[in-house]
């Protein structure tokens, strides 16, 4: 199949990608997705808890270049955003942007549900008791 | 290094035609270009000589009759002209179909169709190795059983069915025994007389003939298999599978069957230390990659490997000079990875991560090494940038993860 020019820049030239500390009280993680789907993304935003912006956001993504385009376009979306204009990012927007085709749209709703999950990650050490992640755990 | 691009390392879809095949042909498209159904003038007459060397020459590759050699458009039309004319034949004798789950879709939804039609079939799963289980063979025959149909060698791994015992079974129990040899003919030996296979389905652009031509092998002595035709109309091919023969393209498919029968050891020789080079040099950059499906048992010419932690859409997308296959379907609506390779119990990541290479007559040293290297150095980068190789080095095993998937 072929893939857009946005698509391949960003799989040629990913941009944020790395880990945060997933510990620190500042930092919000999001692991969505499954190996046995193909796609697991893992989505951190480092927020300033004065200004309620995020300033910095990383990513590490299992998946096809789509899914790869999706999850590094979010993280540099996300930068500068507050965390309430970070949530009104929606999949179709990725969409749009990286003119993907039907069949690739669950990338762009993966990439919202990181963004989403990492808030959420993120609100939840906030309110309660900080280092307690909302995304996937051992079981074991 | 001087390699030309894109390489091509997908002979298993499709392999291009000999030159040698290709000048064997010419004449048939113009000057011969009679019909070989024409008995009463020369053209036919040429025509029909051309088909009945041919023929002969498809034979003498799998140590057949010429008289047993059905033409048809290719495997996937022999694969229902065995599967439905045999079923549809034998019906009065029973209604139970034997296959297996890792068998080309020309098989399985040929099957699949017959068990709508009242039809029983039993799909036999596959050990880790990519082979079946000779002992639950013989307990899925039952005295309804009429059809074996189990391939020769598999088009994704490569892994060889133990063919001659299965052949042994069915004779012993006298139930037919169908295979679809696409890929095993021409490239290794397959002699249906050792094998006691009843019917064998063969292609020609699998084996550096022209696309649109294939054959069905059907035994005609001990026993004569009879088939129902899944096409009616002239009554050519002994009344099998009507239809004007398609001249040039059969005199390809039986040039292309001598070169095969000529050039098979030296080709193998040269393709398997090839395959090994590849494998080796790819074990050598890269940790925890796995080969999917039997060493032992295996075409000369395949490797299909499962690169952990990294996804095979993206794999592919980072050696867009080299022409290879991904067992991960992620372009297809259904998300699904491989069923071959999920057969084998690899487990759904590492179907998502394997790349199939079906190396060639024309395959080189340099394009293997340059492919490799390529490989190692997309396979590092994307690890680096993989959420389940960091987890994996963090000590976490994956297997006992609870990963949302809820919606996807």
């Amino acid at each position: 199949m072929a893939y857009s020019d946005k698509v391949i820049d960003h799989y040629e030239n990913p941009r944020n990608v790395g880990s945060l500390p997933k510990d620190d009280a500042n930092v919000g993680t999001g692991l969505v997705g499954a190996p046995e789907c193909g796609d697991v993304m893992k989505l951190q935003v480092k927020v300033n808890p004065q200004t309620g912006v995020i300033d910095d956001a990383k990513f590490k993504t299992f998946g096809c270049g789509s899914a790869i385009a999706s999850s590094s376009l979010a993280t540099e979306w996300l930068k500068g955003k507050t965390v309430e204009e970070a949530l009104a990012i929606k999949n179709t927007d990725i969409v749009t942007e990286l003119s993907l085709p039907p069949v690739k749209i669950h990338c762009s709703v993966l990439a919202e549900d990181a963004i989403k999950a990492a808030i959420a990650d993120y609100k939840k050490k906030q309110g309660k008791d900080a280092g307690v992640d909302t995304h996937a755990q051992p079981t074991a | 290094m001087s390699v030309k691009l894109p390489i091509y390392l997908d002979y298993h879809a499709t392999t291009p035609v000999d030159p040698r095949v290709v000048e064997a042909m010419l004449p048939y498209f113009t000057e011969s270009f009679g019909n070989a159904a024409s008995r009463n003038h020369p053209f036919g007459w040429v025509a029909e000589e051309a088909v009945e060397k041919a023929r002969k020459q498809v034979a003498d590759l799998i140590g057949a009759n010429a008289k047993e050699i059905v033409f048809t458009s290719g495997a996937t039309e022999s694969d229902n002209l065995a599967v439905k004319g045999a079923a549809e034949m034998y019906r009065e004798k029973g209604n139970h179909i034997i296959t297996c789950v890792t068998e080309h879709k020309a098989i399985i939804d040929t099957c699949k169709r017959l068990e709508k039609e009242g039809f029983r079939v039993t799909y036999l799963a596959v050990q880790k190795d990519g082979r079946i289980n000779l002992d639950e063979l013989r307990a899925a025959i039952s005295d309804k059983t009429i059809l074996i149909s189990i391939m020769a060698a598999n088009n994704e791994i490569g892994v060889i069915q133990p063919v001659a015992e299965i052949g042994a079974i069915a004779k012993e129990k006298g139930i037919l025994f169908h295979t679809d040899a696409v890929q095993a003919v021409g490239k290794i030996p397959f002699n249906v007389n050792d094998l006691k296979v009843d019917m064998a389905s063969i292609s020609a652009h699998k084996m550096y003939g022209p696309k649109g031509v294939g054959a069905l092998f059907v035994r005609r002595r001990n026993p004569r298999v009879l088939l129902a035709p899944q096409i009616d109309g002239g009554g050519h091919e002994r009344g099998m599978r009507s239809g004007t023969l398609n001249v040039p393209g059969i005199v390809g498919f039986g040039r292309a069957a001598e070169l095969c029968k000529q050039e098979m050891a030296s080709d193998t020789k040269r393709l398997s230390a090839l395959r090994d080079r590849l494998n080796q040099r790819l074990h050598k950059g890269l940790d925890e990659i796995y080969i999917n499906g039997s060493t032992e048992h295996r075409l000369p010419h395949n490797l299909n490997i499962s690169f952990a932690y990294v996804e095979g859409e993206s794999l592919l997308m980072g050696i867009n000079d080299v022409a290879v296959s991904s067992g991960s379907a992620c372009t297809s609506a259904s998300l699904e990875p491989s069923y071959v390779l999920k057969a084998l119990g690899a487990g759904d990541d590492l179907a998502h991560s394997s790349i199939r290479f079906g190396l060639g007559r024309w395959t080189t040293e340099e394009e293997v090494d340059y492919v490799a290297d390529k490989l190692t150095t997309v396979v590092t980068r994307l690890r680096e940038m993989s959420p389940l190789y960091e987890l994996a080095k963090e000590g976490v095993d994956l297997s006992t993860m609870q990963w949302q998937t809820e919606g996807h």
